[in-house]
């Protein structure tokens, strides 16, 4: 048994669909990590404790149980619901809440490294909280947290493989789908693997090279 | 109800000896990664930090059905069970190497110099001397990790192993109680989860005051 070229080029076409719905995923549920997140870090950190403690817990709680039931748990509840979400806008869902948890984290720590003299400049300048926390506060604590954010978006690409479980068509599915009509699983498993680690350097690199700019300008 | 309750703790069970036949694994393999990513001979570095990027650079899932649907095909024919712990471990072996390295380049140089002006061996220093000292710094993310582990081991349910998430879709196409079953497995897996937190918690403890007595 060795790795057929020849099947692999013709099975690319099929898996190339699938990778385009991999990075839907992720885009879409990056944009709801990281909006969602930034809403969770704010609530934690409100002086309102009947807010700030249970987004506290609802962080704790989804950051220690796996992404995987967390999906089967949104695709057969939101139905029950009433909320009738294709599985891709599910998954999409799921992986946002998740990330949302981490995402959270990572803008409380930007968010306690601005200098506090930065809150009492804005006090003494008389500005409303939520006019210090929109101009002065968030501009400076969301950029060095940058690289942070983007080891997330590759760890929740790396989850996506997820969303098969609940059916949406992405990239393993694919694989696994040719797979399953031809009883040849070396080149489309192998083909996904490679894929996904190609991208995943390519955007370590990314990363480590926007971290390089942002020491040089900080 | 019962009969419900006792399908999923008897999936809990495999949860649990998964998670922790997969991290005693998975120590082994990253202290083993870790060292041998730092070490001066390229035939011992090479491949750990080759091992280091794959398994970190792919997708958990993909590396399961890779070991389950591929390897066969090789002529190597692992159970469901043998495959799950093998690549969870795998999996956060990789992790655990970094963590690994990180914590003995953290050892001060000054403690490999003495170590050579004492004339120790190169295996006497890192036993004695650098291990010691670098492992009170990898417990906490090791804990972090192990909880990644328990919250990866919920994949195995894809390659058939009865464990909680499985258990937890077989009483689901029974009884179609969804909200509940499902509910109730977060909860389960957070109650580990919390288990593992206190654990670590008393193993950092113990490191630390085992550091205070040796050192200074």
């Amino acid at each position: 048994m060795i790795f057929d070229w020849g099947y692999a080029w013709d099975i690319a076409p099929r898996l190339a669909e699938g990778l385009v719905v991999t990075l839907q995923a992720t885009v879409l549920g990056m944009a709801v990590a990281l909006t969602l997140g930034l809403v969770l870090a704010l609530a934690r950190r409100s002086h309102h404790r009947l807010l700030a403690w249970p987004t506290s817990a609802l962080v704790e709680f989804v950051r220690s149980t796996p992404l995987l039931v967390q999906i089967y748990f949104l695709f057969y509840i939101l139905p029950d619901a009433g909320l009738r979400l294709s599985p891709l806008a599910t998954g999409v869902l799921a992986l946002g809440l998740h990330y949302a948890a981490y995402c959270s984290e990572v803008y409380r720590a930007g968010l306690e490294s601005v200098p506090k003299g930065q809150w009492e400049a804005a006090v003494a300048l008389n500005l409303s909280h939520w006019r210090t926390m929109k101009d002065i506060i968030i501009p400076q604590a969301i950029p060095p947290v940058v690289p942070a954010l983007g080891n997330y978006l590759v760890a929740m690409f790396k989850d996506t493989p997820l969303l098969s479980a609940i059916t949406v068509l992405e990239l393993l599915q694919a694989a696994k789908l040719v797979g399953s009509e031809t009883f040849r699983y070396v080149e489309p498993l192998t083909l996904v693997g490679v894929l996904f680690l190609i991208l995943s350097l390519v955007s370590a690199a990314a990363i480590r090279w926007v971290e390089g700019r942002l020491r040089i300008e900080g | 109800m019962n009969e419900m309750l006792l399908t999923l703790l008897r999936g809990l069970a495999v949860t649990v000896e998964l998670t922790v036949a997969a991290s005693v694994l998975a120590a082994v393999i990253a202290l083993a990664a870790g060292l041998a990513r730092m070490s001066p001979r390229s035939a011992l570095a090479w491949p750990a930090a080759v091992y280091v990027e794959v398994f970190r650079g792919t997708s958990a899932l993909v590396q399961l059905f890779w070991f389950f649907f591929v390897l066969p095909f090789f002529g190597i024919k692992l159970p469901a069970f043998a495959a799950g712990i093998l690549v969870l471990a795998l999996n956060t072996g990789a992790y655990g190497a970094e963590v690994v390295r990180g914590a003995v380049l953290a050892v001060p140089r000054g403690q490999l110099d003495a170590s050579a002006a004492l004339n120790l061996s190169r295996l006497q220093t890192l036993w004695r001397i650098v291990l010691p000292q670098a492992i009170p710094a990898m417990l906490p993310p090791a804990g972090n990790l192990a909880i990644e582990l328990l919250k990866n081991s919920a994949l195995v349910s894809l390659i058939t192993i009865t464990e909680l998430t499985f258990a937890a879709q077989l009483l689901r196409a029974e009884s179609l109680r969804s909200a509940e079953i499902f509910g109730l497995v977060l909860v389960l897996y957070f109650a580990v989860a919390l288990c593992i937190t206190a654990g670590m918690r008393l193993l950092e403890r113990r490191a630390a005051r085992g550091l205070e007595r040796g050192g200074a």
